[in-house]
């Protein structure tokens, strides 16, 4: 085990991770529409601030600003053929903000999904899935990130091409899904599932788990539908602070500090090694989340009651798994 | 799955089960077999709007009900959507042939800033499998567009969508320049998207918030419906 990753956690009980980006850099002014991996060459001051802002507040690893620097993604905004330099760019920034931070602190190059569907009803191949992933992947791992991190995936295609492109550049990965949809991703994946199919890789990963989603609640559900299955894979917790509310005319996410401070000791009992938030979490977020792991002592692993009752009630009847509440009287299906 | 299962012949299915049948593998997404019955259908003489309520509509509302309810995701949608599709193909120049009673036209796309699609995709494919005559503005769309949009269309239904908590709020742009111009209450506004929620969509004006494509589709209807028992009244 050479990655700064897999050292830290051979000797940290766990480890913070660090809030929102997008939370953050709209609050520095970032215009809506606008694809934040362009600041990494034009404002790279803010960059640089947005991660030193997770450091101070505790990050012992913060994601690098390149959810969006997919040749998929950044077409959009006429920038296809620059997913690596703009990867680069941003591990290169983390690379910097790391070093002088006086402590060990990892750098992990975010990996966004493409916003493309994939499998039986999409429009993207795997071959073409892998190539654009290996390319962001690339030019992370150039900037010099310790680890690539794919996160907020809804579809088990496109975690699996992801981890392919990884291995094909010998890189060290975490990845997480998006639970969002009545307790699973969008595309239907339950947590177990998600266990399932990590194990089953060809090359797993170090660490993998949940990010975003619907609130804190929710994804401590999911987190508990993972320990359930007896992994003994590291997990990864970074769930929203609460849930947007539109507010004189602005987005403000009514999750507070002391509220994620809770989350993360939730977490942690619960057995997850890698805590931290996604939108929402500012640093004032983190900071009350750090202190929180320091100082409070470690407590049995949380029922469903205890979640609720400490964060909330969740967005839906169940976690996904079982059988579904109605089902369809089938005259018979022609194709298995 | 028996072999039998396999054998089922749909031209040999009186209209009732093979209307069953169509539901059956629109929910499977079986896009040959759906544009076949549909030309068994036209060939026992049916009303090319009957096929469209009565077998595909009808179809395509059970896939909403239990995408709505958490039983169906995203990838069985889109298989049932393009089966449906195969069948709409067949039927739109029919339908306008025969002069059918339309459900009514909508016009959709994603918000100035806003690039994200696959919601927006979804609401369109679901409100025709309802029926709907939709136009696609694609995605970051300016308030311009919308409008001139809804004018040249005639449209009845504005839709809106954003996946962004930062594009969220240009809706109130668009639903407060159609208020400036004298416009707003001619259309159904319906909104949508991940971070949205109810409260959201009664703060800025808008007629309703659907939460996925399935209860846009119903929104639309009951507002479809009472505009036309207002036009009625009136």
């Amino acid at each position: 085990m050479t990655n700064a990753l897999s050292r830290a956690l051979e000797t940290r009980d766990w480890l913070l991770a660090d809030g929102a980006t997008g939370t953050n850099l709209f609050n520095m002014g970032l215009q809506s529409g606008d694809a934040p991996e362009f600041w990494n060459e034009n404002e790279p001051e803010k960059i640089r601030t947005l991660y030193r802002n997770a450091v101070e507040a505790g990050s012992d690893l913060f994601l690098t600003n390149s959810f969006g620097a997919n040749a998929s993604r950044l077409k959009l905004h006429d920038a296809g053929h620059r997913a690596y330099e703009l990867s680069k760019i941003a591990a290169e920034l983390g690379r910097e903000v790391a070093d002088a931070a006086g402590r060990e602190v990892i750098v992990a190059g975010s990996v966004g999904p493409t916003g493309e569907i994939m499998g039986a009803a999409g429009s993207l191949g795997h071959a073409d899935a892998v190539a654009m992933f290996e390319e962001t992947a690339k030019g992370l791992m150039d900037g010099g990130a310790d680890v690539l991190w794919v996160e907020t995936i809804s579809a088990p295609e496109e975690y699996k091409a992801a981890a392919e492109a990884f291995n094909n550049i010998g890189a060290p990965w975490c990845g997480t899904m998006s639970f969002d949809t009545a307790g699973r991703t969008m595309m239907g994946m339950t947590a177990p599932a998600m266990v399932e199919m990590v194990e089953g890789l060809p090359t797993p990963p170090i660490a993998f788990g949940a990010n975003c989603g619907v609130g804190a609640s929710d994804l401590m559900r999911t987190v508990l539908g993972f320990t359930a299955t007896g992994t003994k894979r590291p997990l990864i917790a970074k769930g929203n602070a609460g849930i947007p509310k539109y507010v004189d005319g602005h987005i403000h996410y009514d999750g507070t500090p002391e509220l994620m401070a809770e989350y993360a000791c939730l977490a942690r009992d619960s057995g997850v090694s890698i805590i931290g938030g996604c939108c929402g979490t500012l640093p004032e977020h983190l900071k009350a989340m750090r202190e929180a792991l320091e100082t409070r002592p470690r407590g049995a692993a949380p029922s469903l009651e205890d979640i609720s009752e400490k964060l909330g009630g969740f967005s839906s009847d169940s976690d996904g798994t079982g059988e579904p509440t109605k089902t369809r009287e089938r005259r018979g299906r022609r194709r298995s | 799955m028996s072999d039998e299962e396999d054998d089922i012949i749909l031209s040999e299915l009186d209209d009732e089960e093979l209307v069953q049948q169509m539901f059956d593998d629109l929910y499977d997404g079986l896009k040959e077999e759906i544009e076949e019955a549909v030309n068994i259908l036209l060939e026992r003489g049916w009303q090319p709007y009957d096929i469209l309520t009565k077998a595909l509509v009808g179809g395509m509302t059970i896939v909403g009900h239990d995408f709505r309810d958490g039983i169906l995701f995203v990838p069985e949608v889109l298989l049932a959507a393009n089966a449906m599709k195969g069948g709409m193909h067949i039927l739109k120049p029919l339908l306008a042939e025969t002069g059918a009673p339309k459900q009514g036209k909508m016009v959709i796309g994603t918000v100035k800033g806003d690039i994200h699609d696959i919601g927006k995709n979804l609401v369109s494919m679901m409100m025709e499998g309802a029926g709907f005559e939709v136009v696609d503005l694609g995605i970051n769309n300016p308030v311009e567009n919308y409008l001139e949009a809804i004018a040249k269309e005639e449209a009845d239904i504005l839709g809106m969508s954003a996946l962004l908590t930062t594009t969220m709020p240009y809706m109130k742009v668009v639903i407060d320049t159609m208020i400036a111009q004298g416009i707003r209450d001619d259309y159904i506004v319906l909104v949508g998207g991940a971070p949205l929620n109810e409260e959201f969509g009664k703060a800025i004006g808008a007629d309703a918030y659907c939460r996925d494509a399935a209860v846009a589709v119903e929104t639309a209807k009951e507002y479809i419906s009472r505009k036309h028992n207002q036009m009625a009244a009136g």
